[in-house]
């Protein structure tokens, strides 16, 4: 319990700690600046810093086995106490241990479904954006069906296909049933980026196509695609603890904290700490995630390098 | 100057233009024909929308197709092949390596999110297949060789961290990388204010002798093609309208186009008085004017002009043609107003 505690102080000191110097260093350039000149991305930079570490050192947080069940009888529903920092849920697990190990999970589906979908959006709405004509028209209406077909209808649709979801899988399917947006968003900015005159000079020195679309152009899509992408990161997770409230996402006993959600929905009344607690770790993660897409956007504004 | 063997030979380059909805095809460039010898320096001449920039493009075959296509018949020699046939990859080998081009603005030719360095040695990681450090030595190299000071530190900047006279230099040491045979210059200066076009076109000239390349330089601005060209072409509408040696043409240009042009440049050696304007405007590219396309602006134009278009015509000085039916009929000649 004593390591617990101490890794948990270490852990948001570092956090915090972190935040605080990252913003001394980058307040030397220009870019860093205009990140940090907005009063949330500070706090954001070290709550989003805190999570992750605590995914990180799951094992030094958490107090005990996420998934071990002491006492089903006996510990039932416990309110937080102080060899139970946070509680216990329906079956006797520790909620800090799961809240501390489902950050694992929560944070690794959101972050890798997000590679996942901005890759494949970068790759189409480049490819459409700079190729046009009917390259364009059959990526873009491709898009449309997507878009169209609701998110959660494809998903439900594809878990049916599996009796029980591997994590692998699940974080594709968020992926591949996430990225339309992105690739309108890429495009958008090709269309306009393709006319540039760089990009005749880059032809002219004789690149091949591939390399002026990906080497050249897209670079120049990184901020908005960045700013998606962070943005992206918290509606994944957002998703993913959707799913797993449905009872279609991860399953116990890993824990998530969508799944987390879940098992305390029906004891709000009762034992309001079991949902409140992950409920509350979404809740911070997504707006961190927020704030730091909306600082980015500003730091990354090429429009804002001329002055 | 002139060596027997060209070492690009543009032959009845044609490069249309189809515009939306009825409005016909622009006939952008509509038979040029002109050559290019090893070392030398040719300017090509004329108005915004003569079609000096899309011949340039045509060249590389970089003009967007569609709209635009260049029509069969055309040719263009280079190292004994036509490019208007090559297959992708043997033209991508020929881009950059041996033709390169420095284009108009200095300050949109330049890619914004990356350093300098990068872009100057992207033609020689894309042809010669450089490492990493390679490639940041040979930027260094070819920043000092334009004459950017301090190129040990300049080479990791940002295109918005110069200023145009530098991202010119930048834009020029990108396109020699790769030492080509010929640099093809579209309006190099037009961008950058007086004092900095006479450094870029004095770079130019050094270069050129260093190298030993063969300059096109394209340009609207006969005082840069006197400065600098050996040889020069004017276009009008879309054609060739007269070709000299600078000299000659300086000299005695034979085409009415070309006496305008140069009757509207201010003179040192004349009382100030006021310029000298060619009347009217370059036709529409879908409608040129029948017969010669210059007789709806020309103070000589009888019926022969409005009806029969004439041909290059020698004018008996060799290398000087103009298309001008004076030169069969001088005496039509007209004292300028």
């Amino acid at each position: 319990m004593l390591r617990t505690w101490v890794s948990l102080i270490v852990l948001f000191a570092g956090a915090t700690g972190g935040a605080l110097l990252l913003r001394r260093r980058w307040e030397r350039t220009a870019r860093g600046r205009r990140f940090f000149r907005h009063p949330t991305s500070t706090t954001g930079v070290a709550v989003l810093a805190f999570f992750v570490l605590v995914a990180v050192f799951a094992p030094l947080v958490a107090p005990y086995d996420p998934a071990a069940q002491p006492d089903p009888v006996g510990l039932q529903n416990r309110p937080p106490s102080w060899l139970h920092p946070l509680g216990t849920d329906l079956y006797s697990h520790d909620i800090l241990s799961r809240v501390a190990y489902g950050a694992r999970v929560s944070l690794g589906v959101g972050t890798l479904a997000m590679l996942v979908a901005v890759t494949l959006g970068a790759v189409v709405g480049a490819v459409a954006g700079y190729m046009g004509r009917w390259v364009d028209a059959v990526l873009m209406r491709l898009v449309d069906v997507g878009i169209a077909v609701p998110r959660m209808f494809l998903l439900l649709m594809a878990v049916a296909l599996w009796s029980r979801l591997p994590l692998g899988t699940l974080i594709v399917l968020i992926g591949v049933t996430g990225w339309f947006g992105t690739s309108r968003l890429v495009r958008a900015e090709v269309l306009s980026l393709r006319e540039r005159p760089f990009v005749d000079a880059a032809r002219a020195l004789g690149a091949r196509r591939s390399r002026v679309i990906f080497g050249h152009v897209l670079p120049n899509a990184a901020a908005p695609l960045i700013v998606s992408a962070a943005l992206g990161i918290g509606h994944v997770m957002l998703l993913e603890a959707a799913l797993s409230f449905l009872g279609i996402g991860v399953r116990p006993p890993v824990a998530s904290w969508g799944n987390m959600i879940a098992d305390g929905r029906d004891l709000l009344t009762t034992a309001p700490w079991i949902a409140l607690v992950p409920g509350f770790a979404i809740a911070s993660v997504v707006m961190a995630l927020n704030a730091l897409g909306d600082a980015l956007r500003d730091a990354l504004d090429p429009r804002e390098e001329a002055t | 100057m002139t060596e027997p063997a060209p070492l690009l030979r543009v032959r009845d380059l044609k490069t249309y233009f189809v515009t939306g909805r009825g409005a016909g095809t622009a006939r952008a460039v509509d038979g040029v024909s002109f050559e290019l010898f090893p070392g030398e320096t040719l300017g090509i001449v004329g108005e915004s929308g003569c079609g000096k920039t899309v011949t340039s493009l045509s060249i590389l075959r970089l003009i967007p197709e569609p709209p635009g296509h260049i029509r069969p018949g055309s040719y263009i020699e280079f190292d004994g092949r036509n490019l208007l046939t090559l297959e992708p990859p043997d033209l991508r080998a020929i881009r950059g390596n041996r033709i390169a081009m420095v284009f108009q603005e200095p300050m949109t030719s330049l890619n914004p999110v990356f350093t300098v360095g990068d872009q100057v040695a992207e033609a020689a990681i894309v042809h010669q297949g450089l490492s990493r450090a390679q490639a940041r030595a040979r930027a260094i190299e070819m920043l000092r060789l334009v004459g950017i000071p301090d190129p040990e530190t300049r080479v990791d900047d940002y295109p918005h961290q110069l200023s145009g006279g530098m991202r010119q230099r930048v834009v020029i040491a990108m396109a020699l990388v790769c030492r080509p045979q010929i640099l093809i210059a579209d309006e190099p200066t037009t961008a950058l204010d007086v004092t900095i076009q006479a450094q870029i076109l004095e770079l130019l000239e050094r270069l050129q002798a260093e190298l030993g390349m063969a300059v096109m330089l394209i340009t609207h601005d006969l005082g840069v093609v006197a400065g600098t060209a050996d040889r020069v072409v004017v276009m009008y509408a879309g054609q060739v309208v007269e070709t000299a040696t600078t000299k000659e043409l300086f000299a005695g240009p034979r085409h009415p186009y070309t006496e305008g042009l140069m009757a509207s440049i201010p003179r040192l050696d004349r009382p100030a008085e006021r310029l000298y304007s060619i009347p009217g405007n370059v036709p529409a590219a879908t409608h040129w004017p029948t017969g010669c396309r210059f007789h709806p602006r020309c103070p000589h134009a009888w019926d022969k002009c409005r009806s029969e278009e004439p041909p290059l015509l020698d004018t008996g000085t060799s290398g000087h043609s103009a298309r001008c039916w004076l030169i069969t009929e001088p005496q039509r000649r007209r004292p300028l107003p």
